[in-house]
């Protein structure tokens, strides 16, 4: 199990990711060694998975985003598998998620500008199989995004 | 900047996959020496298109069970301030992302817990009662994947 130090260590690395073992000893006071210890076991246990690079997709010229909240026609047996089967294949989707709620899959699109956006949403999400319903939640500004969890 | 050629792109791809590959590895994949490929990863840090680095984590393994996201409609009435919403709702520790959408939610937010009775107390102690909170719906997390975008 996690003890504080390991607690302390997560933290520490959630805020700042790209920071370098020595710094991040400093910070915690704990030698360069001990801290290279923890780091290996917690990556052993699978508990510390990796780091990501986050892609700014504005700065590449990507200004609108949309949250599509898909229901679907459950009455077909493969329609989630369908549906994300072909989601997959529209290279303006960066995010593909399923739910337990009123909406079954929601579907993170970027596009350039609104009539980009209209094309991909013609040609690619409105020709996905098995859609019963679809709302569109036009993506506004990122208020918090650490994604950290509440170590 | 969008004026990225072959290079870039999979130099973006492979770092959205481990951001810890260093120059010299990432330059052998692609041909490119490590001073060459090292400008490249700097250039698109200083322009802004690689935004930071995430951490990945095993939710399940540290104890977080459940994802839940919630659409929030902001009360009509009695004017609410967006600046004193946002304010409260990113101090929650358990809230790790608030996206301000149009359409029928106002707020967007992902929320993490130990388990449902866990989502229960943040919910209604914490989400319930900040200013202005008006339609609340849940929908609780299966599966989520990311895809490379335009990249791939």
């Amino acid at each position: 199990m996690l003890d504080n130090l390991d607690r302390r260590i997560l933290r520490n690395l959630q805020s700042d990711p790209a920071q370098s073992i020595p710094d991040l000893g400093d910070r915690l006071g704990v030698s360069n060694s001990r801290l290279t210890r923890r780091l290996d076991k917690l990556r052993e246990t699978g508990v510390l998975r990796g780091q990501q690079a986050v892609i700014n997709w504005r700065a590449l010229g990507y200004a609108v985003e949309v949250s599509l909240r898909v229901t679907l026609d459950k009455t077909q047996t493969r329609a989630f598998d369908d549906f994300i089967e072909a989601a997959r294949g529209i290279p303006e989707v960066i995010e593909i998620q399923t739910f337990l709620g009123r909406v079954d899959v929601r579907l993170s699109v970027i596009a350039r500008d609104m009539a980009h956006y209209q094309q991909i949403y013609r040609a690619g999400i409105l020709t996905l199989p098995h859609i019963a319903d679809i709302e569109a939640l036009m993506h506004v500004a990122r208020i918090k995004s650490d994604e950290g969890l509440p170590l | 900047m969008n004026d990225l050629d072959e290079f870039d792109q999979k130099l973006l791809l492979a770092l959205t996959q481990d951001a810890n590959l260093s120059a010299g590895a990432l330059g052998r994949q692609l041909g490119l020496s490590q001073p060459a490929t090292w400008r490249r990863i700097k250039r698109l840090q200083d322009s802004g298109v690689i935004a930071g680095r995430r951490l990945d984590l095993d939710r399940e393994k540290l104890g977080f069970g459940v994802t839940v996201f919630l659409g929030i409609k902001l009360a009509t009435r009695g004017r609410v301030s967006l600046d004193d919403f946002e304010r409260a709702v990113s101090a929650i520790p358990e809230v790790q992302t608030v996206e301000h959408v149009l359409g029928m939610y106002d707020y967007r937010l992902r929320v993490t817990a130990r388990d449902i009775a866990d989502f229960e107390r943040v919910l209604r102690r914490r989400v319930m009662t900040l200013p202005g909170v008006g339609d609340v719906e849940a929908n609780v997390l299966l599966s989520e994947e990311r895809r490379p975008g335009p990249l791939g």
